[in-house]
């Protein structure tokens, strides 16, 4: 071949691969536009009212402050320790030893865990195993061993663990060496080093991760469908034992169980919409802070 | 050694600062013990896991009447299920008489994954090639957030989307008898799993060191000859490591298969057919199994068979990836 | 720095465990057949005592019998009657037999697309259908399709109704798809001009209900044939309770019964009890 056709047949390919990158944004698009089309039939009504006798009547409060509470109880749950094995395996552990590098394989592991996975071992180790204890220990006769609030979030607490302390390992990596020296060097001791200037430098960092882990553990169906959802609940959870309404979980119900799928598309575009404006709007904003972070690293 | 320094400090005679200072020495032991602890969480979990998993489907193995129901030639021999049929493995575990093939469910989840990663792996490398070799430098920043966004797409909206729309556009384009079988799971699948495989084979891509391009082109290679002879190659463990990451997420993808395969559990390898996968036969049936019963024993087994295999799966390919990397740092840049 | 925040933390943390500890509510779980109708009852129900918590979750009459051996549901709703594994397991639980309160009636109808030319069957052939033994439609005089068969997951009350009241408890073909629900599967059918599915009489939207044959005539599950018993696939759906109702339970079942709640099963596709 002549280095002509071969410049040539190399630009077709540039291009076919070109299509590709075109062809999996396009698709990915494609899902969302179909899924949320039906959206601008409903009011803001649909999202602030309690669900009806239907899947397909009333509205999804409960289900987003079902899917709110959650969240924000297992973002609790998982912060301080992903931060701190963050900070054990950055800032104490010597890179090369056995304790850390079976710490690190292990969070490996975790993040490759499937979400059923989380969800049966929440079911076994939080609901059978610590639920069914703190009842007997607290008298009560079920409560606790049961599926609910807190052992749904704490199962997606471990199942974010992963993705919290990976990202807060980065963080903590583009904090410059220079300001842990001149810390200690002025006298501090390495827990004040670290609270107040390795932290605090790695802040937009730690947020990131919570960012992260909160995307993730938002748009998870599986595990809290073994611990604790249900599908029609008008009230508001009022404990952390209750079960609650979840956006996930309805959007599934609105998908599979409505009797007449096309009466209850809109109601499901909206469920989506409702679920993609927590997963997917903190997705762009950790996208966005970690660019600035990077972008920050690399010009100190 | 930073710790080192505050001894030396301690030993000053001001008695106020002095206990100060025996303060901050304590909290700081306190902090030290505190991290360590939290960072053995992941490996105290990941323990736990193994356990508290493990122990619910014991009693498959150690109860007599659930060794009996569920008896090894019963989870993995054909067995007879109809006068006049021949034995076979089916899965119906809630049956009069429970029928526990674990077949059916390993041969699902293998179509599903398949069609995802025949799928996927193609389109996401491709795309990462274009990227990371041809795009300009603000295109490429702009493509690739873009799929790391669309990637946060959570999984229900894909079934959702599989359910719905995809269903039928593929039954129509094929003809297909089943509008719901593994094709659509695994077509939706991959749209799952190709985010993944696109952005770690991106990095991998960019990893190569930029003396490889430069030496390939200044043989007179071209920029497409030069990306998929030199660099492609070159980044090779890393994409792998991207496809095996893509077919772990495959495997245990619950929502999407539980939506859009059909569920039917029958082990034949058609593709448009029904298929019913591990993972979405625990979703759908845990709610019905009482616990400690032989099903609910079943269904834990078949969580263990998940967490096994993508243990196992992360360990073989990891130590792959990591001889392979090793090698290259061995090699001069 | 002291050690008092973490403390206070604790103690604060504690009692938000102990105030939480005392809040009641009725849970109901079970039969996807009456997930629509008991969320109905609900509504009503707490339109008019607002004071009482109801929450009401689906997955099948196993999953709600389940959770009422677990303890983890008030009450169960079934649509079959219970198996005697699950009386034993209830009574071994409380020390009594469980309560089972017929609510409503219900017809179990066979869906086709509307397109489909047949329009009845014989019980035997629809058992065959279900078997896997007959699979193409030409078998029965139709076009010469395969019969894309939609069920219901075991948990499903209504699939466990169909399996014992046609299949004698055999298991339905290998091939048929288990569905979510009711709702899904009549979804499902409406979309597929070669299938066939089943479920509560209440759900026949967009489908076309097969008339059963009965002595040789064609019985459809009108509401006068499943009341007067002559479609033959008639049942009670039931609400079952571990021991016997009391309070707000007892005042919703109360209620449930009356004339309004039984206009309300009406109003959703069901059938009085009496």
């Amino acid at each position: 071949m002549s280095g002509v056709t071969r410049q040539r047949v190399g630009r077709v390919f540039e291009a076919l691969s070109g299509a590709a990158v075109a062809l999996l944004l396009l698709a990915l698009l494609a899902v969302l536009v179909d899924v949320l089309r039906d959206a601008t039939a409903l009011s803001w009504r649909f999202f602030l009212s309690a669900p009806g006798g239907s899947p397909a009547e009333g509205g999804i409060f409960p289900a987003i402050v079902g899917t709110a509470v959650l969240t924000l109880l297992m973002t609790v749950l998982v912060m301080p320790l992903g931060v701190a094995a963050a900070v054990y395996l950055q800032e104490y552990a010597p890179p090369r030893a056995l304790p850390a590098r079976l710490a690190r394989a292990a969070v490996h592991h975790l993040a490759g865990v499937p979400s059923i996975v989380y969800g049966l071992f929440g079911l076994g180790f939080f609901v059978h195993a610590v639920g069914r204890a703190l009842d007997g220990a607290t008298g009560h006769q079920l409560k606790w061993g049961q599926p609910g609030l807190l052992w749904a979030a704490a199962t997606l607490a471990v199942l974010t663990l992963p993705t919290v302390i990976v990202a807060t390992e980065e963080a903590l990596r583009s904090v410059p060496q220079e300001l842990r020296a001149a810390s200690l060097a002025l006298g501090a001791t390495r827990a004040q080093t670290l609270a107040r200037v390795v932290l605090p430098a790695a802040g937009p960092g730690i947020l990131t991760a919570a960012v992260l882990a909160v995307s993730r553990g938002a748009g998870e169906v599986a595990p809290v469908l073994l611990t604790g959802v249900a599908s029609w609940l008008p009230d508001l959870p009022d404990s952390l034992s209750s079960q609650f309404m979840h956006l996930g979980f309805h959007a599934y119900v609105l998908a599979t169980q409505s009797p007449d799928v096309d009466a209850s598309r809109a109601a499901l575009s909206g469920t989506v919409a409702a679920l993609l404006v927590v997963t997917f709007l903190l997705n762009l904003l950790a996208i966005v802070l970690r660019g600035r972070l990077r972008r920050t690293a690399e010009g100190l | 050694m930073p710790g080192a320094l505050h001894p030396a400090v301690v030993s000053r005679p001001t008695p106020p600062v002095e206990g100060a200072r025996r303060r901050s020495a304590h909290w700081d032991k306190v902090v030290e013990g505190l991290v360590t602890v939290a960072g053995g969480a992941g490996l105290v979990l990941l323990v736990l896991m193994m356990i508290f998993v493990v122990r619910e489907a014991l009693p498959l193995f150690l109860d007599p009447t659930q060794r009996e129901h569920a008896s090894l030639a019963k989870l993995l021999l054909p067995q007879p299920w109809r006068v006049g049929h021949p034995e076979a493995l089916l899965w119906n575990p809630t049956s009069q008489v429970p029928k526990v093939s674990l077949w059916p469910l390993a041969v699902g989840t293998l179509k599903v994954t398949f069609v995802a990663l025949v799928v996927a792996a193609p389109l996401g490398i491709v795309a990462a090639l274009f990227t990371s070799e041809f795009a300009a430098p603000r295109l490429r920043v702009w493509l690739k957030s873009g799929v790391e966004l669309l990637a946060g797409i959570p999984s229900v909206v894909l079934g959702a989307f599989a359910l719905m729309t995809l269903a039928t556009v593929l039954q129509t384009a094929f003809g297909l008898d089943f509008r719901l079988n593994a094709l659509v799971a695994g077509v939706a699948m991959s749209l799952a799993i190709v985010p993944v495989i696109y952005t770690l084979t991106d990095d991998a891509l960019r990893a190569v060191p930029p003396t490889y391009r430069e030496a390939s082109l200044a043989l007179g290679a071209t920029r497409w000859e030069t990306a998929v002879r030199v660099v492609l190659p070159a980044a090779s463990p890393g994409v792998l490591g991207a496809l095996v990451l893509g077919v772990g997420r495959a495997v245990g993808e619950t929502m999407i298969v539980l939506m859009a395969s059909g569920n039917a559990a029958v082990g034949s390898v058609n593709l448009a057919e029904p298929t019913r996968t591990l993972s979405a036969t625990i979703a759908a049936e845990m709610g019905e199994a009482v616990s400690g019963s032989m099903h609910a024993s079943l269904l834990f087994l078949l969580g263990a068979l998940l967490f096994g295999f993508n243990l196992l799966l992360n360990l073989t390919a990891g130590a792959w990836v990591r001889a392979r990397l090793h090698r290259r740092e061995r090699e001069p840049a | 720095m002291t050690a008092r925040p973490p403390v206070r933390a604790l103690a604060a943390a504690l009692a938000v465990l102990s105030a939480t500890a005392s809040a009641g509510t009725l849970t109901i779980k079970g039969s996807d057949t009456m997930v629509t109708l008991v969320q109905r009852w609900a509504r009503t129900f707490r339109e008019q005592n607002p004071d009482v918590r109801i929450q009401v979750t689906g997955g099948g009459s196993g999953t709600g019998l389940a959770a009422l051996v677990e303890g983890s549901t008030d009450l169960a709703m079934s649509s079959r009657p219970l198996a005697p594994v699950e009386v034993e397991r209830l009574t071994a639980k409380t020390g009594h037999a469980p309560a089972v309160i017929s609510v409503a009636r219900d017809g179990v109808t066979f869906f086709v697309h509307p397109s489909n030319p047949i329009t009845s069957m014989t019980p035997g052939r629809l058992a065959s259908v279900l078997l896997g033994d007959v699979a193409r439609w030409s078998e029965l005089g139709g076009p010469d399709r395969r019969i894309i068969l939609y069920t219901r997951e075991t948990t499903s009350g209504t699939s466990e109704y169909v399996r014992a009241s046609l299949l004698s408890h055999q298991d339905f073909a290998p091939l048929s798809q288990p569905l979510p629900g009711t709702g899904a599967v009549v979804n499902a059918v409406s979309r597929e001009p070669f299938a066939l599915g089943f479920g509560g009489a209440a759900f026949a939207k967009g489908v076309r209900p097969l008339a059963v044959e009965v002595d040789g005539q064609a019985v459809a599950p009108t509401p006068d044939a499943v009341r007067s018993g002559r479609y033959p696939f008639t049942r009670a759906v039931t609400f079952v309770f571990a021991r016997p109702p009391s309070g707000d339970a007892r005042r919703f079942v109360e209620w449930v019964l009356s004339d309004e709640g039984q206009a309300l099963a009406v109003a959703a596709g069901f059938f009085p009890v009496t």
